[in-house]
């Protein structure tokens, strides 16, 4: 079996990349847009992984590994803050967040 | 220990960070053993971290800056070359060091009046300020990315360190989903970096990218995503919407710190970003970084002069204040890059000045962050009365305060680089922005107090005062010092 091409990775990358864009600007409620920003992490973790394979280096492995890192605790202080945020107002909907204007 | 991926100057480059992250912890630990009457000495312990890391940093025996003038030499690298300490490095983190100290030494009265005065917030502060050094002088995307992504996940928990309160996780939440997901958009664009050059590091990808033909999708996407990360962080228009949020809901000695330390960060990452890998793509992201200057200045001035909230009011300035920045960047020369280090230097002062004298408002059951709160606040404090006036002088760059001098290199570089129509532009703004300013000076001077209850001017805030005010005062009377430092630091970047 011939091995995937570079491009179709990118591609990919692309796509899932654009549906996070999409869904965080679109979406109302909070966790789902947490969620959808994981989805563009993970697009960029594809995009390392696949250029490190194309150029045979292995930074971009040790950056896809630092991404998740990184998003691992952003999704920690991100649903604490929703945690602190519901006891107050019982509401994870961004447009009822809106004590000030947004 | 030392072998070929460790070496001790490694160590040394990295010392200052090190020990603020020691005391860190240490803050978290001896907070457990303090009675709620004893947590000051939390905040003494975080200002001899931030002591003990200015002593490693300066150019004393043991001290950084002495250790390269030991060995003659103008930048360190350390790590492979992922790391590297120069002049412009050293600028920044003496900037870092100052904003967190004035920004602990106001946090003190502030914290026991909310009631949530506990270790963390130290410790959470020294951490931040870390991950500003490693931003400061990181040469490597990994590095610059785990830098960034330290000191912002640290301002989300500060912003949101008042739990009981709706405002701030309001602000927490808001500005911890667009920060997400602008270092999303930035770590696309770094992604794509990487792909082009198959390394992380900032002068390999550079000379990658200058051998891209012109024109070439790859490297425009790459330069748009990364412009977008970068211009989020600075808060420029249009990704501007959590600065005033973020401004208005976070607790006011953080507030201060973020209106900081922070922002010179992120000027500090853009900076490089801009002048290392993307120079030889100029033509690209310049028109962008014209637009978005302009965008930034109208709407930062604009909306600014509907504000109520003072916090709020200052936000939108900090607006403002990143669009005439980026016009050092626009002119891109000597002088107007010098304009962005000494408007920074300058800004960390005099908004932290004035941010002081908003957190002495803070009295039980006051908040005291609306104009209203400021109505005849000479009757009832001269002293903090005439301090605002001067920080906000300053701020709108009146002279013989500092904040002239920051202005005035950035207006001359745009001069001499012929960009006449944007200098024009940029003065006019600054007279919009003397009409918002002193809706706060006739708040303080012309109207009834409606209270009788004084701010507490406590030791702490009173030292911090004390010290925005003279550096205020002293950049403004007499600049050639910071001028000549500003110089090398730009001679160590452009190098």
């Amino acid at each position: 079996m011939p091995p995937v091409p570079t491009a179709h990775y990118v591609f990919l990358s692309a796509a899932l990349f654009t549906i996070g864009m999409i869904g965080v600007l679109t979406r109302r409620n909070v966790v789902i847009i947490l969620i959808s920003i994981e989805l563009m992490l993970n697009a960029v973790n594809i995009n390392l992984v696949a250029f490190s394979n194309l150029l045979q280096s292995v930074n971009g492995q040790a950056f896809a590994i630092f991404v998740i890192v990184d998003a691992a605790a952003e999704a920690a202080v991100g649903l604490g803050i929703v945690i602190a945020l519901f006891r107050n107002k019982e509401t994870i909907q961004a447009d009822e967040i809106d004590l000030m204007k947004w | 220990m030392l072998n070929e991926y460790f070496s001790s100057v490694d160590l040394l480059v990295l010392k200052p960070a090190i020990l603020l992250t020691l005391f860190a912890i240490g803050v978290l630990l001896t907070d457990l053993m303090l009675e709620p009457e004893q947590k000051y000495l939390n905040a003494v312990m975080a200002l001899a971290g931030v002591g003990f890391a200015a002593y490693s940093l300066g150019p004393w025996p043991l001290g950084l800056q002495h250790q390269m003038g030991m060995a003659g030499a103008d930048a360190l690298e350390a790590f492979r070359g992922a790391v590297i300490v120069d002049s412009f490095g050293i600028y920044f983190m003496w900037l870092f060091l100052i904003a967190a100290a004035l920004s602990i030494l106001i946090s003190i009265r502030y914290l026991e009046i909310e009631g949530e005065h506990r270790g963390e917030y130290y410790a959470i502060m020294l951490l931040a300020t870390v991950g500003m050094m490693i931003l400061a002088i990181g040469m490597d995307l990994i590095t610059l990315f785990m830098g960034l992504e330290l000191m912002v996940i640290s301002i989300y928990i500060l912003t949101g360190y008042l739990r009981r309160d709706r405002r701030s996780n309001e602000a927490a939440l808001k500005y911890l989903l667009l920060g997400a997901f602008s270092s999303g958009i930035l770590l696309y664009g770094m992604s794509l970096l990487y792909g082009l050059s198959g390394s992380t590091d900032l002068r390999i990808i550079a000379s990658s990218i200058s051998q891209r033909p012109a024109g070439d999708p790859l490297v425009l996407i790459a330069v748009i995503t990364i412009c977008g990360g970068l211009f989020f962080k600075i808060g420029a228009v249009p990704f501007h919407q959590w600065l005033p949020d973020a401004y208005e809901g976070a607790p006011h000695c953080v507030t201060a710190f973020m209106s900081v330390g922070p922002k010179a960060a992120a000027f500090a990452l853009l900076i490089r970003m801009f002048l290392v890998p993307l120079a030889s793509v100029r033509d690209v992201w310049l028109p962008l970084v014209i637009g978005v200057a302009i965008a930034t200045m109208t709407i930062g001035n604009l909306a600014a002069i509907t504000q109520s909230n003072v916090k709020r009011m200052l936000g939108y300035s900090a607006i403002s204040h990143a669009g005439y920045m980026l016009l050092g960047i626009v002119s891109g020369n000597e002088n107007g890059l010098k304009g962005i280090m000494i408007y920074l230097m300058v800004y960390a002062f005099m908004n932290l000045g004035a941010m002081a004298v908003i957190v002495a408002m803070r009295r039980k059951d006051i908040i005291g962050d609306e104009i209203d709160d400021f109505a005849g606040l000479v009757y009832k404090s001269p002293t903090a009365a005439v301090l605002m006036l001067i920080f906000l002088l300053s701020l709108a760059g009146i002279p013989p305060t500092a904040g002239f001098i920051g202005k005035y290199f950035i207006f001359l570089s745009l001069i001499e680089t012929g960009h006449y129509g944007l200098a024009v532009v940029a003065v006019l703004y600054v007279a919009v922005s003397l009409y918002y300013y002193f809706q706060i000076v006739t708040s303080m001077f012309t109207r009834e107090a409606t209270d009788n209850v004084v701010p507490a001017l406590s030791p702490g805030i009173r030292l911090a005062l004390g010290v925005s005010l003279a550096m205020t005062l002293f950049i403004g009377l007499y600049p050639n010092p910071i001028i000549e430092v500003a110089g090398n630091t730009v001679a160590s970047i452009l190098r």
